[in-house]
């Protein structure tokens, strides 16, 4: 089975089908974010797996009914185990002109598309350069289109409402969600009850947002024209509880778990950049859980802001995105040269400057590896998915608390976005990663020294502010080993700059060894790090299906690198390395093991799909 | 412990750092202040940190036996906001320079003052830059010659107290390296005020900048220049007091008190409603070139940033509990799988 199956037109009434994928398309204004984001919540109540993608334009409001103000939301549903959003949808919604012209590119051969024909209009055509309409000129021909004059029949729906003008119209989202609710057979309580609890407080938006769903779906029922729904039964998926995450979300709360675990108060500074701030957003919410959120004046302030935090004896983070990161890189050093604990948090975005702010792309690994002046190695480890995030960021803090090391933690746009199911864990069961300050001095004269190291991991005290007789200066100066005084000593200085190396490279003791996921006798070996986890998975499964041999391996820590991974890549005489940018873990790689890896490079601000993955794996197999 | 003459010696704020400065510099009068003042105190030397930036002035946290960092270039308000906002129950002190805090760390500086957040920044104001071998600094005058401004500087200066003033600092003060009892008092008035606290420190860098501030320094000239600003009482300075400030349509001037009148004087006050007479009394030197205000310009409490935090985190506890993450991670909706 692929990771998306197709419905095509003439299917029978109430046909199952084991995967299907949505996309719901419109103006940046249209409400398509909410209404793809109420059939995810729909769809995971109902017990689907299920996976989305946001993808939307940079700009608040483009102007209306043009091609780069177009926002969609993709969501894939399945009665298993999925990975990816699907890489064609079977359905779209296209609200308008430019909507359609958007998004057909990627609509699955014999997709069906709904269209609200009210705005297929002589203006709006044109607006997304369209001569002739598409309804109309047979350039759908090979589609299933379904035309619904939405707008009326929302205005209708609502007209007792007294909602006016732009306020009937708004409603008209949820139209579109109730049809699509009646033609998936979703629930359609947690949709009401949702209504209720976001308009509550105005009842004329809260009733027509209603009816307006109402409406959508009784045209479903009733309508000729929809003659069939279909059935995606509820996924077999590991007996639990389950949410449905995204991964700011996820790294959210991971953070709040860390400072848990940890017994720590979460300090967590910022300054809003897309796509991040959410991040901000939810911690900010969670005052009753001591944390400390800390709007900054800017990304270099944010950093400080953590720096001081950590030095206080607090979990100190600081959020951003590859644009803040470039900013926060001095302070980022002045942490690893006073060995302070920090975790930096890079949701990374199309590149260099401001690039694609709300697309995503994994080109900000060799910052994080590199991007800073002098010697200057951190660890680097990065979320796989929006239910990874969590677990992940706990990690990520207990190696920046046992290591007194900053530690940069990489997610991306499309993890931060997108949502999936997520078994939740029980928070009983966190480790602890808790570590303990410095309480005495440690001298052989009975004083501190605040760089003396212990043995085993190479981190040294952490002594707070508030403990008496451990007064110490920290600073970004050299340090003299064991004392912390300043010092230019040439051969101190290298001392202390293969010391700093070691304490890192260390690390690579104290992470899993890498699992791989392999078919005996495999000639290839799959590569991947970060949110490409789904798509190269599930190219990896349509691989098998088709009878090849492959495996994979996907890496969590890019710094250090699991021990063991140069003696399995050693085992394939291929290696791809599939990655959104020009091939930067696959330079790492080369560079660390003298490996002749293939890069399979994207930077086009969208994830892989698994077609791509399998087609570039075939292709490598067959050369 | 309510003794406070008998806790702490200024031996004991000392470290066993060789004190770096040139001979002869400001810095050094001031650190001995800061020392005597520290020591003065009833405050458990733990609980003190004190946070600098880079330039000469920022190798103080070195020269001080209590928690300290040296941290980078212009960041030392961000970063010492960080710790005061984390451990409200420390006393967090940033020491800095004209560069450092108004040129690469601007941004931080003007923010913390409105933030509010409970750190007191010393601004060694020396006019130049120092650690770099005398380049021009944000305060420097216009047509300064220096290495890098052989043909004079084209930079207009700021006015650091006007600065401080325009970024809603609750408190603002200046003093002079020199006279260690005035720059003691300011020192005390700053840690007694809840919430930041801006000291612009008139500091001699004799290297580079010889004799910037002679006009306050001077012996004979100081008493002709220096202007006491006293919560309170009119704005008169001069060998008798003879001379007075009138502000008028938002401007201070300089007249005689005899031609005025001593009820045309102005009345400062360090606590007026808007901090307008007290920029007007900024403006009157910016040099200094002539009569100079120093003293406390502004103490107007206002809540803190790190109070104003915890109160939101013990009504949200109060209201909602302390936080219950197996809750939270189930709040937006759950489903369950046999």
């Amino acid at each position: 089975m692929s990771e998306t199956s197709t419905i095509g037109p003439n299917d029978a009434e109430a046909q199952t089908v084991s995967a299907v994928a949505i996309r719901f398309a419109g103006d940046s204004g249209d409400g398509m974010q909410v209404a793809g984001t109420r059939f995810t919540e729909a769809s995971a109540i109902f017990g689907n797996d299920l996976a989305t993608f946001p993808n939307f334009p940079s700009e608040i409001r483009a102007p209306a009914g043009t091609l780069p103000g177009v926002s969609s939301f993709q969501v894939q549903i399945a009665d298993r185990d999925i990975l990816t959003a699907g890489d064609h949808p079977d359905v779209l919604v296209a609200m308008n002109p430019a909507a359609l012209k958007a998004n057909l590119p990627d609509l699955a051969p014999a997709g069906t598309i709904i269209v609200n024909t009210d705005a297929f209009v002589e203006r709006n055509l044109a607006k997304a350069g369209y001569e002739t309409s598409p309804l109309t000129d047979g350039s759908l021909d090979a589609f299933r289109l379904l035309e619904v004059p939405m707008e009326t029949l929302t205005k209708e729906a609502v007209k007792d409402t007294g909602l006016k003008g732009r306020g009937v119209l708004r409603c008209k989202n949820f139209f579109a969600l109730g049809l699509m609710a009646w033609m998936f057979d979703r629930p359609n309580d947690p949709t009401l009850d949702w209504i209720d609890q976001k308009f509550g407080k105005d009842e004329a938006v809260r009733s027509g947002n209603e009816l307006a769903f109402k409406a959508g779906y009784n045209l479903g029922e009733t309508t000729e024209m929809f003659r069939n729904t279909f059935e995606v039964k509820p996924a077999a998926l590991p007996p639990g509880t389950y949410t449905n995450v995204t991964g700011n979300q996820s790294l959210a709360w991971g953070l709040i778990a860390a400072g848990q675990a940890a017994k720590l108060p979460l300090f967590y500074a910022s300054y809003p950049i897309t796509p991040a701030s959410d991040i901000l957003h939810e911690l900010s919410k969670h005052r009753s859980f001591g944390v400390r959120t800390y709007q900054a004046e800017d990304e270099i302030a944010a950093a400080g802001a953590a720096v001081g935090a950590s030095f206080a004896g607090q979990l100190g983070v600081t959020g951003t995105s590859g644009p803040g990161l470039a900013l926060k890189s001095e302070t980022i050093s002045l942490a690893l040269m006073a060995e302070l604990p920090m975790l930096v948090v890079d949701v990374q975005r199309g590149g260099p400057s401001t690039g694609l702010p709300t697309k995503t792309e994994q080109s900000d690994l060799l910052m994080a590896m590199y991007g800073r002046h002098g010697e200057s190695p951190l660890p680097v480890i990065s979320v796989s998915s929006p239910s990874d995030a969590f677990e992940t960021t706990i990690e990520a803090a207990r190696i920046a608390l046992k290591y007194m090391t900053p530690v940069l933690l990489m997610s991306d746009g499309y993890i931060a976005t997108s949502a999936e199911p997520w078994l939740l864990p029980d928070v009983s069961q966190l480790p602890d990663i808790s570590v303990s300050f410095a309480t005495a001095s440690n001298g052989e004269s009975d004083e501190f020294l605040p760089f003396l190291r212990d043995p085993e991991t190479l981190a040294r005290p952490w002594a707070v502010p508030g403990t008496a007789g451990l007064e110490h200066r920290l600073g970004g100066l050299e340090k003299e080993d064991m004392t912390g005084n300043v010092s230019y000593g040439p051969l101190n200085h290298e001392k202390m700059t293969i010391l700093r190396e070691e304490k890192i490279a260390g690390i690579a003791a104290d992470i899993p060894e890498i699992e791989i996921d392999t078919d005996a006798d495999a000639d290839l070996l799959v590569l991947g790090w970060g949110s490409s986890f789904g798509a190269i998975t599930a190219g990896v499964r349509r691989v098998r299906a088709n009878g090849s041999k492959v495996a994979r391996v996907h890496l969590r820590y890019l710094n250090p690198f699991p021990r063991n991974l140069e003696e399995i890549l050693r085992r394939y005489p291929k290696v791809l390395i599939p990655e959104l940018n020009q091939g930067q873990l696959w330079r790492l790689i080369r560079a660390e093991y003298l490996i002749d890896a293939i890069s399979y490079p994207k930077v086009q601000g969208q994830p892989f799909k698994a077609v791509e993955i399998e087609s570039k794996i075939m292709e490598v197999l067959e050369s | 412990m309510t003794d406070t003459t008998a806790r702490y010696t200024r031996q004991d704020y000392q470290t066993d750092q060789e004190v770096r400065w040139c001979p002869g510099c400001g810095d050094y009068t001031i650190l001995s202040s800061v020392q005597n003042f520290m020591a003065g105190l009833d405050i458990d030397k733990e609980n003190v940190v004190f946070i600098s930036g880079i330039g000469c002035s920022s190798r103080f946290p070195y020269y001080m036996n209590t928690y300290g960092m040296h941290s980078i270039h212009g960041r030392a308000p961000a970063i010492a906001s960080g710790i005061a906002v984390a451990r409200p129950e420390l006393s967090v002190w940033v020491v800095t320079g004209d560069g450092d805090s108004m040129s690469i760390g601007g941004n931080h500086l003007i923010h913390a003052l409105r933030r509010n957040v409970n750190i007191k920044i010393l601004q060694f104001n020396n006019q130049i830059y120092g650690l770099t071998k005398g380049q021009y600094s944000p305060t420097s005058e216009v047509g300064k010659r220096t290495k890098s401004s052989p043909a004079g500087s084209i930079d207009h200066p700021f006015n650091p107290m006007s600065l401080a003033l325009g970024a809603e600092a609750t408190f603002a003060a200046r003093t002079i390296d020199m006279d260690r009892d005035h720059t003691q008092e300011m020192l005390r008035r700053a840690y007694e005020h809840d919430g930041s606290a801006f000291i612009e420190i008139y500091q001699n860098c004799n290297v580079f900048n010889d004799k910037a501030f002679i006009q306050l320094t001077g012996r004979e000239e100081r008493e002709l220049n220096r202007i006491n600003l006293k919560h309170g009482e009119p704005v008169v300075f001069g060998p008798d007091d003879e001379y007075g400030v009138v502000i008028e349509n938002g401007s201070a001037r300089i007249v005689e008190v005899s031609a005025a009148g001593l009820d045309a004087i102005h009345v400062h006050n360090a606590q007026a409603s808007t901090p307008s007479a007290a920029f007007a009394l900024s403006r009157l030197s910016h040099g200094p070139f002539g009569p100079t205000p120093v003293g406390v310009f502004r103490e107007m409490p206002r809540l803190t940033y790190e109070d104003g935090l915890q109160q939101q985190i013990h009504e949200a506890q109060m209201s909602r509990g302390p936080g219950d993450l197996q809750a939270l991670i189930g709040s937006t909706g759950t489903w369950t799988v046999e």
